[in-house]
């Protein structure tokens, strides 16, 4: 069992994460052909808020890594971190892309305008700002070149990157929707199991 | 004497279809179908729906638009009605659990003949005509749907208002046993909406009962909706239980979710933005067959292209501050 998920876990995984991306392909396939599929009478709008979805549920999946093997005991789940992590990454830029190309037509002034102008693109356009780094400094060379310490201090950046990608969900939509909520769920528990955590390994530490 | 003087939106009578070739339409689009192998999949688009319900009488109108009709697949299935739920989808998941038949409506406020009357009551069919308006959602897209009612003007005169009816509200049906949607505060429920007395007595509004000449769906607000050409999607009440003449301008449920957001009036304005987006363009849902479609975009009209028959409803207001 072990060997076999030496072999096989992180393709397995890796196809999973990869998924999404080719269902979306498909139902543009589909739509290309003139065949009905699941994108709907907007398909555009329907692609932005799949990949949208997609990235900030790949991140909070990244976030449980952690938990999971402490809670689980499986220490090899965190060596799939940095490729799910990549995937996060993937599906913003993915998620940028088809607003930016789709939506604004690669125009950058208009890029600009709505940065400036709306509360909600603006806090989204910081996260992948702030993911870029994380991404840049994914390889083993460069956690070297940074040292443990400084790498894991960068890379705590994740925690205020999920916090505003799920205010950028609250602040899109119309009315009170579930959607939101779920994932300000998901990310308060993610959280909020790190905050014990570490209150509980300080106070350990507080007294020895 | 009398001059008429067609306005800008009305169809010009060498610009209608022949009835003959309009009711031979899919055998034509067929025709093409088998002609062509590279247009099958698109007139299999527009034909393929045996539209459901019983089909209405209706006569035609001059309130055309000289554009191809949203499929009507796209309208059934791409809804705002978070009664049934806050995705597009799922209105036509779930709206058939609503009970449209009996269904009445209460009349109430200022008005000599209120009370509760049947929706036969209310409809009459020979009165029903057909037309074809753009509808403009506040979200930046648009369809062009072939709507079956009856003028709201006419409706309303028969419950002779009285001259303290300012406004008339309108309420849609809550019930959530029957609209799942609503056991979650999306809206505070029932959804609600209003208008300015002389703007429903205006010749454009629509009480809707069908749509593509069959009775109207219930995802898209069956078995009575309201139709504003001129006004954001969001006016255009569905599933209407109460009509209420008052005197002060009534509550509106966007407006009372965002008032920054949505205004009483929500014209259809190009110039005034959403908060969150422009408002100086749309993406025209399916409009044209075929996968440019998915690209379409047309520049939004002041009052969605109806400005000839409502901007005299707004001289002298400033509708930056009454948006």
């Amino acid at each position: 069992m072990s060997k076999l998920w030496d072999r096989w876990g992180k393709p397995l995984v890796f196809v999973a994460l990869a998924l999404p991306l080719l269902w979306l392909l498909w139902q543009w396939g589909l739509l290309f052909v003139g065949k009905p599929g699941a994108l709907g009478a907007n398909p555009i709008e329907a692609t932005n808020r799949f990949l949208g979805d997609t990235a900030l549920r790949v991140l909070l999946l990244t976030l449980a890594v952690t938990p999971f093997r402490d809670i689980t005991g499986w220490i090899k789940i965190t060596k799939l971190r940095r490729m799910i992590g990549l995937f996060t990454f993937f599906y913003v830029a993915l998620h940028l892309t088809s607003y930016f190309g789709m939506d604004l037509w690669f125009s950058l002034s208009a890029l600009l305008k709505d940065i400036a102008k709306r509360t909600y693109i603006t806090l989204g356009m910081i996260a992948f700002g702030l993911l870029i780094p994380l991404a840049l400094t994914s390889t083993n060379g460069m956690i070297r070149r940074l040292g443990p310490k400084r790498w894991r201090r960068l890379h705590m950046l994740v925690y205020p990157i999920a916090m505003l990608g799920v205010l950028h969900h609250f602040l899109m939509i119309k009315g009170n929707q579930p959607a939101p909520w779920v994932h300000f769920a998901i990310l308060a528990v993610l959280l909020g199991w790190r905050i014990v955590k570490w209150y509980q390994r300080n106070k350990a530490s507080g007294k020895a | 004497m009398l001059i008429r003087r067609p306005k800008s939106w009305e169809l010009k009578e060498n610009q209608t279809t022949p009835e003959k070739l309009y009711m031979n339409r899919r055998q034509i689009i067929a025709g093409l179908g088998l002609a062509s192998g590279a247009v099958t999949s698109c007139a299999q688009a527009t034909t393929k729906p045996d539209i459901p319900g019983r089909k209405l009488d209706f006569s035609s109108s001059k309130y055309k638009i000289d554009e191809p009709s949203t499929p009507y697949d796209l309208v059934t299935s791409y809804n705002n009605f978070y009664e049934f739920g806050t995705d597009k989808s799922d209105p036509a998941k779930y709206a058939h659990t609503l009970i449209t038949d009996p269904w009445s409506i209460e009349v109430e406020g200022h008005a000599a003949k209120t009370g509760t009357f049947a929706l036969e009551d209310i409809i009459r069919p020979e009165e029903q005509e057909e037309r074809i308006y753009r509808l403009r959602c506040v979200e930046a897209w648009s369809m062009v749907i072939p709507w079956v009612g009856v003028p709201l003007h006419k409706v309303l005169a028969r419950f002779e208002p009285t001259s303290k009816a300012k406004y008339v509200q309108f309420v849609t049906k809550f019930e959530p046993k029957q609209m799942r949607g609503t056991r979650w505060p999306a809206l505070d429920w029932p959804y609600l909406e209003g208008l300015r007395m002389d703007e429903a007595m205006n010749e454009l509004p629509l009480l809707a009962t069908g749509l593509y000449g069959h009775e109207i769906p219930k995802q898209n607000g069956a078995p009575l909706r309201l139709v504003v050409p001129w006004k954001y999607g969001f006016k255009s009440i569905k599933s209407i239980v109460k009509i209420r003449f008052v005197e002060e301008e009534p509550k509106t449920s966007w407006k009372k979710s965002a008032p920054r957001e949505y205004g009483f009036y929500s014209n259809v304005n190009p110039l005034i933005d959403h908060p969150r987006w422009s408002q100086a363009s749309e993406r025209v849902l399916g409009g044209a067959a075929g996968f440019n479609s998915v690209f379409s975009r047309r520049p939004t009209d002041m009052f969605n292209g109806y400005g000839d028959a409502v901007a005299s409803l707004y001289a002298g207001m400033d509708l930056k501050r009454d948006y």
